[in-house]
């Protein structure tokens, strides 16, 4: 009896260490959220002073926020696109063919998601300036291509590995061309995988601040401006359009979720 | 067969051209700059003179001389914060793999939320929550964990802390990965054989765990060895770490052969360290644990 009441305990025990888990990983997503409608007086954002909606009303309301936004938009989408393409060709190649090399490129593609950011950042920056290239937004454009590019390889990998590749052969079998069979059996069954990665890529270019950071010359990004904000005081109105990107793909993701339910029962 | 055969030659070089485009935008912009460090690092001058290559060793000397004590700093804290965040993600993550059920999927969706925040937004709103007037603050000092006059925001625990906030999903992730892989049934044969739950979760589960494990280790390790937003953000100058020189020494001081220098031990050092986990590991399970 005692054995199945301490079975019990130690059951109860982990799932209240994973609560706790989970609100440790929430705590500063829900301060985000909360002071993005404080009343602050001073430049600071850091003590609650009452409630408002007046950041709200005016989310661009602070002068060269929009413009950044906009810029981060435009090099995450660009960076995506660009990766995606050159990535989903590489999976593509490290899974589906055998061939001289093969092991020394997967590790390869690796090596960057091995490296700091700060080196990545630095080291790309040192070559720019011995080649003498002015930094701005396409320096920004090539340095977030060059990361998200590991991270679309190895995201698509693993989905492809799980892939019978024996739909392809009969494609082929059946007189289907080498362009067809792509584009008819291989291009649907890997698109979940590839959607993934883009998500991730589009997420991670938005939100790089340390490669940004030493390629940016004088373009300006979000994180870029937030990490210029800090020191005076960030202003609100950057909490409430980090809320609202949140917001925003909460709703995709519930939105992902009651398409896929959908087809589920269509299917049944 | 003939046919085939001749499909598998004709086909024999499509793999390098599929590589082709993906490899030259990593050599070039990954491994030519890396190289290029090593060029940087040799130079010798002045900013107001320009730097020229000269064989000069010396700025690994006063690299690893001046900044000894920031090397140091960056390998504990990012050992702690790993070691911290394996002690909070593995509970988490055994669960969501066994216990969770229907919640799983929606427990893994909140793990990796926090990636839609922005970093550094939220990284900001620890300021708040650690701040000297904060409810966190007054139940340490409540609970006796801190002095009177005890502060957290600009110490060292706050940057660990929040080290270990930021990179604790890179944690979680491949642990859950590991664990979710596990056949049942080699736990039930383990219990079956009158192991104790005890033995067989040592015997049987944390073996099995191990490459996520190792993987996670990594993936937090890494980006917090090289962190200088935590130190910068929650700790002082008493807590900057060898990213904050390497930041600082390249963008602000502008001393690009010893911030050469020290980018570049940082990178031979986590690599050679990668290499040697690689071969203990097989490459496989590395960049498999790592999605």
């Amino acid at each position: 009896m005692s054995a199945r009441l301490w079975a019990t305990a130690r059951e109860r025990l982990i799932a209240l260490w994973a609560a706790l888990a989970l609100l440790y990983l929430f705590l500063s997503i829900f301060v985000v959220v909360l002071f993005s409608f404080n009343d602050n007086q001073g430049r600071f954002n850091l003590t609650w002073e009452g409630f408002t909606l007046k950041h709200w009303q005016d989310p661009f309301g602070v002068e060269g926020l929009g413009e950044a936004l906009r810029n981060s938009l435009a090099i995450a989408a660009l960076s995506t696109l660009v990766a995606l393409a050159l990535g989903t060709l590489m999976a593509l190649a490290l899974v589906r063919h055998r061939f001289r090399g093969r092991a020394g490129a997967d590790l390869f593609v690796f090596l960057p998601l091995a490296t700091p950011e700060v080196v990545l950042g630095a080291a790309l920056l040192a070559l720019f300036l011995t080649m003498n290239v002015d930094t701005g937004f396409h320096t920004i454009l090539i340095a977030h291509v060059m990361f998200n590019v590991s991270y679309v390889v190895v995201t698509i990998k693993a989905r492809l590995e799980g892939m019978d590749t024996h739909l392809e052969e009969a494609a082929m079998d059946l007189g289907a061309s080498g362009w067809t069979t792509f584009r008819k059996v291989t291009l649907p069954v890997i698109l979940p995988g590839v959607t993934a990665a883009g998500l991730l890529a589009f997420a991670l270019s938005f939100d790089d601040f340390v490669i940004t950071n030493f390629n940016a010359g004088q373009t300006m990004t979000f994180p870029l401006f937030i990490w210029g904000a800090a020191r005076q005081g960030v202003p609100p109105q950057v909490n409430v359009l980090a809320t609202l990107l949140l917001f925003g793909v909460l709703a995709l993701m519930a939105l992902n979720v009651v398409a896929q339910r959908r087809r589920a029962r269509a299917v049944a | 067969m003939a046919r085939l055969l001749s499909l598998r030659r004709r086909r024999s070089a499509l793999p390098y051209l599929l590589l082709a485009p993906g490899l030259l935008w990593l050599g070039v912009f990954y491994l030519v700059p890396a190289l290029n460090q090593v060029y940087v690092s040799l130079q010798d001058g002045t900013l107001e003179q320009g730097y020229l290559f000269d064989w000069n060793w010396s700025s690994y000397g006063d690299a690893l001389a001046d900044y000894r004590e920031q090397f140091g700093r960056s390998i504990g804290y990012a050992a702690t914060a790993t070691a911290i965040a394996f002690v909070i993600s593995f509970p988490l993550a055994y669960f969501i793999a066994f216990k969770a059920g229907r919640l799983k999927s929606l427990m893994l969706f909140l793990i990796i939320l926090p990636f839609f925040t922005s970093y550094l937004v939220r990284t900001i709103a620890w300021q708040t929550i650690l701040a000297d007037d904060s409810t966190v603050v007054g139940a340490a000092k409540t609970l006796g964990l801190l002095d009177g006059d005890g502060r957290l925001l600009a110490t060292r625990t706050a940057v660990i802390a929040g080290i270990t906030y930021n990179f604790l999903p890179f944690m979680a992730l491949p642990l859950y990965v590991s664990l979710e892989k596990i056949d049942r049934r080699l736990i039930e044969a383990a219990t079956d054989l009158y192991a104790s739950r005890g033995v067989a979760f040592r015997r049987v589960t944390l073996p099995l765990a191990l490459p996520g494990i190792f993987a996670g280790s990594l993936l937090t390790f890494i980006p917090a060895v090289g962190d200088f937003i935590n130190a910068q953000l929650l700790g002082s100058s008493r807590q900057y770490m060898i990213g904050n020189v390497i930041q600082s020494r390249f963008l602000v001081v502008q001393d690009y052969p010893v911030a050469a220098a020290l980018s570049f031990l940082l990178m031979a050092a986590l690599l050679v360290a990668v290499l040697l986990y690689a071969r203990a590991l097989g490459a496989r399970n590395l960049t498999e644990s790592a999605v």
